[in-house]
């Protein structure tokens, strides 16, 4: 071992890539940086953070402390976001994905004028931008309250409803696409073994999906989890079902430079992400990139 | 499930078949025009009414008062002309940062792998909660800290271009990872023996770069233009956390001479266009007015779009 490492040492040349690579690790520790002030200022009093910003805590106990006084905030109610945006993505997330992926699949599977013109439906809506459709939408949404009697803002189903509208055109989209390269002879096989259709669906097509149905869990998780504009539109800052952004966003309001809460706030918000992220690396990186080439 | 099979016993397998398609198509598609198709078209409608947002269902049709209002409305010409300067230098230093990151990551490092998961990971953090962070650092460290100051004051607040500098450093950091991740995909799919015949046939690095490279990765030029120049142009949460739209700055001349203001008005330097939409209707209560400027935005942007996939798509290659 020790004469191994004598002889790498002494055979070593300093070439160009080694200096690339101290150099696109110094560039990786600068990226880093912000993180790691997120994470030493959470674990100090609002004095600490002033006075040395870029110094190491005192005492990384006051990270509880910290996270204590969020908890117990009662305006900001983070445990309750938490939990909203939890339910919100996740549901939203398997509905998008069942409803899509049936409706790619029959718009593939039957061949008339009316499935192509809705596929292209589907597809405009790839270009219409949220911020278009965003004030008419809450008008609507209590024109429906008003006329049926069945509340949509602010409520668990209301948001979930309104993600499964807007990520329906990306998902139908690459649901579509994939559909397409599946041969028709396994579903044909199955029907003559006598399927019904929701059967062939959810036994054969749903499982033979998976790859781009983790694609589109990723892609549109992201896009969810992180939302901004649609939650604070449909729910309102302070609503019931006020999802994390929000909760980060009020708190920040509620507690102005009061950096020690921000950045904790900040950190559990970020958390779980990071963490997901580091052990389904591969997924969310592939599932990212590949749903943007496609 | 037990509906379909009798309905087919009774009226044959086309009708069956047809309900069965509604059926399955049904859920994805109610949903959608009921969030996309039926608010379009209502804003459609709303943008030519004098709509306020608080008065709940008497609005009067103006025709195209609003688009004319607007036109003339100082507010949006300006936000319009940031969107627009934002817009393009964000999308040179996002896309020149993400394939320097992407040549530099698809070299032979021994930890390659550790570089593109770090500089892809501020990716995971959403607008608003990063714009917090860096608030933070522009504020605290970077101007606020005492021995280190780099800079004397924040650039959030010591003038509009300062603050809009720092937003594109913000969205760079927070984009190039995901950007770089499509570059490095492309430069993947070069063909290792053409880049090697290249070598013999004595290329230097930078013909070898315009010769060969860049003619091959240029779909995912098409690509990454057209995400970064949507999402610069929809910029809304990283500015509200980041600098809510200031610091406040008086009206540019070019502006106030386009529109025969002889006042000097008061504007917000990091104002951009989802930010100004988003004001009009929700702290001017102008909803009517607001959603013209959405519509004008979107057609714009359709435009500009359309404009950079045509003359990019110009410039693929096929292998």
């Amino acid at each position: 071992m020790n004469k191994a490492w004598m002889q790498k040492i002494k055979t070593f040349k300093l070439k160009p890539i080694h200096i690339l690579e101290v150099f696109v690790f110094i560039l990786m520790l600068v990226f880093l940086y912000p993180f790691y002030i997120v994470a030493i200022n959470s674990a100090k009093p609002i004095a600490e953070i002033v006075r040395t910003p870029t110094q190491l805590p005192e005492s990384f106990l006051t990270l509880f402390s910290n996270i204590q006084t969020i908890l117990a905030a009662s305006q900001i109610r983070y445990l309750q976001s938490f939990f909203n945006s939890v339910i919100i993505t996740s549901v939203s997330l398997v509905l998008i994905g069942i409803t899509s992926g049936m409706a790619a699949w029959v718009l593939v599977r039957t061949k008339t004028k009316i499935s192509m013109a809705i596929f292209l439906l589907f597809v405009s809506g790839l270009v219409i931008p949220f911020q278009v459709v965003m004030l008419p939408l809450v008008r609507f949404l209590e024109l429906i309250t008003m006329t049926i009697g069945i509340p949509l803002r602010d409520t668990h189903h209301g948001v979930i409803l309104a993600y499964m509208g807007f990520g329906a055109p990306l998902s139908v989209f690459l649901f579509h696409g994939f559909i397409k390269s599946i041969p028709l002879e396994i579903e044909e096989a199955a029907i003559i073994d006598g399927c019904n259709k929701f059967q062939l669906f959810f036994n054969i097509v749903l499982p033979i999906l998976k790859p781009i149905f983790v694609t589109l869990l990723v892609l549109n998780g992201m896009w969810i989890w992180n939302d901004y504009l649609l939650p604070i539109l449909i729910i309102g800052v302070g609503g019931s079902t006020q999802t994390l952004p929000l909760a980060v966003a009020s708190l920040a309001g509620a507690y102005v430079r009061q950096w020690d809460l921000i950045l904790t706030s900040v950190l559990m918000a970020a958390f779980p992400v990071v963490v997901l992220f580091l052990f389904a690396q591969k997924h969310i990186i592939k599932g990212m990139t590949s749903g943007a080439i496609k | 499930m037990a509906q379909t099979i009798p309905i087919r016993k009774k009226r044959g397998k086309k009708s069956a078949e047809r309900l069965g398609f509604w059926l399955f198509l049904a859920p994805a598609l109610i949903a959608f025009i009921i969030m996309v198709w039926v608010p379009f078209f209502m804003g459609l409608y709303f943008s030519m009414t004098d709509w306020t947002g608080l008065n709940t269902g008497r609005q009067i049709f103006t025709g195209l008062l609003n688009y004319r209002t607007i036109f003339t409305d100082f507010r949006f010409i300006y936000s319009f002309s940031r969107t627009v300067l934002y817009s393009v230098l964000n999308i040179l230093v996002i896309n020149g940062v993400a394939f320097g990151l992407a040549l530099l990551v698809t070299m032979k490092f021994k930890l390659k792998n550790v570089y593109r998961a770090a500089f892809f990971m501020p990716n995971l953090i959403g607008g608003l909660v990063l714009g917090f962070i860096w608030q933070f650092i522009f504020n605290n460290i970077i101007a606020g800290q005492v021995g280190l100051q780099l800079l004397e004051r924040s650039p959030l607040s010591s003038s509009p271009n300062h603050a809009m500098m720092a937003l594109i450093a913000v969205v760079t950091w927070q984009y190039a990872g995901y950007i770089m991740m499509i570059y490095i995909a492309a430069l993947q799919n070069v063909p290792e023996d053409l880049v090697e015949a290249s070598k013999i046939d004595g290329a230097n690095a930078l013909q070898r770069m315009r010769a060969i490279i860049l003619p091959l990765v240029a779909q995912a030029f098409t690509v990454a233009l057209f995400l970064t120049l949507v999402t610069s142009f929809k910029q809304f949460d990283t500015v509200v956390s980041l600098t809510n739209a200031g610091p406040a700055t008086d009206l540019p001349l070019f502006i106030r001479n386009l529109l025969n203001i002889t006042t000097t008005p008061t504007v917000s330097g990091t104002s951009l266009i989802a930010v100004d939409i988003y004001r009009e209707a929700f702290t001017r209560f102008n909803m009517g007015v607001g959603q013209a400027k959405a519509i004008v935005f979107f057609a714009a942007l359709l435009l500009i779009s359309i404009t950079q996939v045509y003359v990019n798509k110009k410039r693929e290659v096929e292998l």
